[in-house]
């Protein structure tokens, strides 16, 4: 092994990621994770800056540079509602950086002559998981920021297509692995993983885009650890299996709220064939309220409880929504939100908004803990959320989305939806819940129709 | 490069992705959005490989390019990955009591 003091350094470099992740578990020790998070990573450049064969430093000095030039306004510009489209990006640059890696190692094992290695089997497997990462994770940007389309993208055989395609990388990245020196291998083997990576996420709609964002940071960090492997280096695998872990626990939580399989999220076109079959349908009678109406229910009311979901965000109505949250609680209701582990475009996304717009985080209930007690709930009301509140994932086992786990907000004494029209959600599935006695449509831009009703609670001086 | 495998490494591996389930687990769900954030700053430590190989005195040109490429990106995602990270953090609040 080389330099002691090398070594040193990225053990404790290590024990600071490792630390980092044990803070990161409670929102008043969380920061302190990210100081010792950077601790960490200072001290794992600072040796690798020690390593005797490092000497370029102007060009390394110069991309450290380059990198933060870019890194700092991309982190403090960032509005909080692009969260999900700067965590894709960041999958794709991460990915990419270990791609190229491989890509050069690949070619010192090339020009050393070497044959089969271990190394080149590493190798091999770091670049295809590099370089699919990255298209991969691109698309989903494109997909999160509506560059493209959000829906998912089909065609005839395309699972015939995506197999065979995987298929040949695999084969490539063999043969590679196998003969380093081929120049044409190479080339044809970072062509076919990046196409893989486009198809992979074509097929995904963007409600299943919290799992695809965990499952490509799980990847990301698998491509680190396997770089680690290929150059012996124990602080690389060990923080790619951290990633790894992260990502892929992450991806099962996702699937877990949704009650479906990697397999169907990944291969399902999930929202395509429902929005078809639900299309029309003769129009059933609603009961809508106007905003006057409903602030007034809300502040008649002892417990409320705000579910969120996408739509909110879409509307940007956080900030509205905080106000009538201090609002209410100004008048004494107690206020709760209630977060799907999928609301949102991926995992958290929805706390982080309402963070943001200041609603303390102990107001932020998980699903399964405020479920127990919607039933003494005054009034539910819905902000852009639909199918995660569909009591059809519960009661029908002929639902698309049958056996989903759902914030079962038709128990509540009274329910409120607020929606642009009566047309259905991502899924495409009807939704019973605004059919019911105790529903109150309340139709209109989700932020207006906030905005309007804090202004009603403003304006009404004899609370109670 | 090591042209035998080493089980040393899997040891390493298996362990570190059994330590990482165990915290990631213990995460509350209030913070999976920093915590993503924040493991895919941890992994820009690949930042490490790629200093490696630009900062080596015989590599070619591709080499140098490459290697360039992939610190420069690796830091991108270290920098605003921790700032971001710190952001988000700073807004999650306990209400008064």
């Amino acid at each position: 092994m080389g330099n002691p003091l090398v070594e040193a350094a990225y053990l404790i470099a290590a024990v600071c990621f490792v630390l980092s992740l044990m803070w990161m578990s409670h929102p008043s020790t969380s920061r302190r994770g990210v100081w010792v998070g950077e601790a960490g990573m200072v001290l794992a450049i600072v040796g690798t800056l020690l390593l005797k064969q490092v000497v370029d430093y102007k060009l390394i000095g110069a991309a450290l540079l380059l990198g933060s030039a870019i890194g700092v306004p991309l982190a403090y510009l960032m509005p909080m509602t692009a969260i999900p489209q700067r965590t894709a990006l960041s999958h794709s640059l991460g990915a990419l950086a270990v791609a190229l890696i491989g890509v050069v190692e690949m070619t010192k094992l090339a020009a050393a002559g070497a044959p089969l290695s271990f190394a080149s089997v590493a190798l091999a497997f770091e670049m295809l998981l590099g370089f699919l990462t990255c298209t991969a994770s691109v698309l989903a940007f494109a997909k999160l920021q509506e560059l493209v389309t959000t829906r998912p993208m089909v065609f005839p055989g395309q699972k015939l297509v995506n197999l065979a395609v995987f298929v040949t990388a695999v084969g490539l990245a063999a043969a590679l692995a196998l003969h380093p020196q081929s120049g044409a291998l190479l080339i044809g083997f970072v062509g076919l993983a990046a196409v893989f990576g486009v198809l992979l996420v074509a097929p995904i709609g963007g409600a299943d885009m919290p799992t695809v964002i965990a499952l490509l940071n799980a990847y990301a960090g698998l491509a680190a650890s396997a770089m680690g492997f290929a150059l012996s280096n124990k602080l690389l695998i060990i923080t790619g299996a951290l990633d790894g872990a992260s990502g892929f626990i992450l991806a099962v939580i996702m699937c877990k709220a949704m009650n479906r399989s990697f397999a169907n999220v990944m291969f399902g076109g999930f929202g395509q064939v429902a929005a078809g079959a639900e299309g029309g349908g003769e129009a059933r009678p609603v009961r809508s309220a106007s905003q006057e109406d409903a602030a007034l229910m809300l502040e008649n009311s002892t417990s409320v409880v705000i579910v969120p979901g996408y739509g909110m965000a879409v509307a940007q109505a956080q900030h509205k929504v905080s106000e009538l949250y201090q609002a209410l609680s100004g008048k004494g209701v107690d206020v709760r939100f209630a977060i799907h582990p999928v609301a949102g475009r991926m995992p958290g996304h929805m706390n982080v908004l309402l963070a943001e717009a200041n609603v303390p985080y102990e107001k932020l209930i998980e699903m399964d803990e405020i479920n127990g007690d919607l039933a003494t709930t005054d009034v539910a009301l819905i902000i852009g959320a639909n199918d995660v509140v569909n009591p059809a994932a519960r009661d029908d086992p002929k639902s698309a989305i049958a056996g989903m786990p759902i914030i079962e907000v038709d128990k509540a004494k009274a329910v409120m939806v607020i929606k642009r029209s009566m047309k259905p959600g991502f899924a495409g599935i009807e939704n019973e819940l605004y059919y019911l006695d105790k529903t109150h449509m309340l139709f209109g831009d989700a932020k207006d129709f906030v905005a309007g009703m804090v202004k009603e609670l403003a304006g009404a001086k004899a609370g109670h | 490069m090591p042209t035998a495998f080493d089980p040393d490494l899997l040891a390493v591996f298996v362990l570190a992705a059994f330590l990482g389930f165990q915290l990631i687990k213990r995460v509350s769900s209030l913070l999976h959005s920093p915590l993503m954030s924040l493991t895919n700053a941890i992994a820009a430590v690949a930042v490490v490989g790629a200093i490696i190989i630009l900062g080596e005195e015989h590599g070619g040109p591709l080499a140098k390019v490459l290697g360039f490429v992939a610190v420069t990106a690796a830091t991108v995602n270290l920098v605003s990955g921790f700032l971001i990270t710190d952001r988000m953090l700073k807004m999650f609040k306990k209400g008064p009591k």
